[in-house]
């Protein structure tokens, strides 16, 4: 590079060709290096511990297991049948969820006050909203991660705590986003249909449900692949499906089965992902 | 569904084959959904059972009181810090990356013999979520922090060089046009032309993805990478509900935090 006339000029630039703003970046840069550096204290930081010949080692046995995955017909029939369990989880995690969050979402949107036609929201209605949408807060609030480790304590490994997980945690994302989803939409036909005397539920059915039905789906098929990715993951606590069959195959260093399972894994998320999309193109 | 002969009209045929599109994604919908609940053991007699609604209240009720003694607390608050930090850590590294990864993968800057392999390497780095890049960089990194935050700074380059590639490749392209018509150089033209244009973009998404590692952070201790996850993994572990119970306080805080922050934060952007 040192031979490129443009770098070499760049030294010697007469005043007027130089950076204008060059005092501002370089108080930034040198600012935000000292603030960085407690951080990289607090996370031990030291990336030159892994180039240690111990760690280097261990790194490499690893690494050298990957190569070949384990394609035995015996391990494939276990990686499918856990793949087929970590989409069941996220499958029926999120129908729980939908339960969970319906209700929740009808009870606690705005846009089917009967009270706030007529000026202000009544106290009750409005307390009984803030308590819904402050039971989806608590539910969403806690990782879903959590919601498994406690249930795993509570009725045993297996995927009834992974289905709970997530049923609790997205139910509460659901609905929060439904309710919002709702809200945002046209409120014209859903007032008409309430101040004629038809009730909240004939009002969702006929004046909400119409227009919001297809932002309603494509959010929960969006949140569907979220939770496939979100099922693997609780399976490292013991839930079931792959993280579980991950979690073990490297705690035994298998760098052939850890291998086999990345490469479904990715492809489960692309293909998760390719179909959510579609259906969400479908949709539009 | 195949092809109807062209003598029906266009917009029933359309019509028709909506429904008949839509009546098959929900048939699918139910088979998948009914075959889910069907092929996993869940033992909800067992969950409903008396005995397991006693068991849940005790071990609910074991979370009280909470472990409040001095020395705990620092701890938790020790970890709450390492928490934030990997978070930062892991998404500053993330958006370096992540902008090194976009350029090869924006169609603006790259042919295609650098842009496919690009973005399949980001695919990958996405598709494979955070705490399993901890757990097998636990092996790399050994126990603690630094392999939560490379676990985070992996997951993240591939979110973020997504996403900051196809904002590279959406940037308007007059000035970068003028500079090149002034004979600049490529690497002065993203300088002083693209990357101006999208920084605000590139800053939010950034800002965006930090809020989601805050939370991810503060579970990923749970292989061992450190952070409230770790204490939180460790204390339920010996059963010490007490100390869970603070810990749980505390990652809880911290979400409700970011999450009202980021709140507040938008709110006074967008008005």
């Amino acid at each position: 590079m040192g031979t490129d006339p443009g770098t070499l000029a760049a030294s010697v630039r007469s005043p007027d060709e130089r950076d204008p703003a060059w005092p501002g970046r370089v108080t930034w840069l040198l600012a935000s290096l000292v603030v960085l550096w407690p951080l990289l204290v607090l996370t031990e930081f030291r990336p030159w511990a892994m180039l240690d010949a111990r760690s280097l080692h261990a790194t490499a046995r690893f690494l050298a297991g990957f190569a070949p995955p384990a394609l035995d017909a015996d391990f494939l029939r276990t990686v499918a049948q856990q793949t087929w369990r970590t989409v069941a989880i996220a499958t029926a995690g999120v129908s729980l969820a939908l339960l969970l969050a319906a209700p929740l979402a009808l009870i606690s949107t705005a846009a089917l006050s009967i009270s706030s036609l007529s000026g202000r929201m009544a106290t009750l209605p409005f307390v009984v909203r803030q308590a819904a949408r402050g039971l989806m807060v608590a539910l969403r609030t806690v990782p879903e991660l959590v919601w498994a480790l406690v249930f795993v304590r509570v009725v045993g490994l297996g995927p009834t705590s992974g289905v709970l997980a997530i049923g609790l945690t997205y139910g509460g994302m659901l609905g929060k986003v439904f309710a919002e989803i709702m809200e945002s939409s046209d409120a014209h036909p859903t007032r008409t249909l309430l101040t004629n005397g038809g009730g909240r539920l004939q009002a969702f059915f006929y004046g909400l449900l119409p227009q919001a039905a297809p932002e309603l789906t494509s959010y929960t098929i969006y949140r569907w692949e979220c939770a496939i990715r979100s099922s693997v993951v609780l399976g490292f606590v013991g839930a079931g499906g792959l993280g579980q069959q991950m979690a073990s195959s490297l705690s035994m260093l298998a760098g052939n089965e850890v291998a086999t399972m990345l490469l479904v894994f990715i492809g489960l998320v692309s293909l998760a992902d390719g179909a959510s999309a579609w259906l969400r193109g479908l949709l539009r | 569904m195949s092809a109807k002969p062209h003598a029906l009209e266009r917009l029933p045929y359309r019509l028709i084959a909506l429904r008949a599109r839509a009546g098959w994604a929900l048939l699918i919908t139910l088979a998948l959904v009914v075959a889910s609940f069907w092929s996993l053991d869940l033992q909800w007699s067992a969950f409903w059972s008396h005995d397991s609604m006693v068991a849940m209240a005790r071990f609910a009720g074991e979370f009280f009181p909470p472990d409040v003694s001095p020395a705990f607390v620092q701890k938790v608050a020790q970890a709450t810090a390492e928490t934030f930090a990997m978070s930062a850590v892991g998404t500053l590294l993330a958006a370096l990356f992540g902008l090194l990864l976009a350029l090869p993968a924006a169609r603006t800057h790259a042919g295609a013999l650098w842009r496919v392999p690009t973005r399949l390497l980001l695919n990958a780095l996405r598709a494979v979520p955070e705490l399993v890049w901890a757990s097998l960089m636990l092996i790399a990194a050994g126990l603690g922090p630094m392999a939560g935050t490379l676990a985070l700074t992996l997951h993240t380059t591939g979110v973020l060089g997504r996403l900051f590639a196809e904002a590279i490749e959406n940037a308007p392209p007059g000035p970068a046009f003028a500079l090149r018509a002034q004979g600049a150089r490529p690497a002065q033209i993203l300088l002083y032309a693209t990357l101006p244009q999208v920084a605000p973009q590139l800053l939010s998404y950034t800002l965006y993805r930090w809020e989601n590692n805050i939370r991810a952070a503060s579970i990923l201790g749970v292989v061992g990478a450190g952070g409230l996850g770790q204490l939180l993994s460790y204390h339920l572990g010996l059963f010490q509900m007490g100390r869970t119970a603070t810990v749980l306080l505390a990652t809880l805080a911290l979400v409700l935090a970011v999450d009202t922050t980021s709140y507040f934060t938008r709110r006074a952007m967008t008005r």
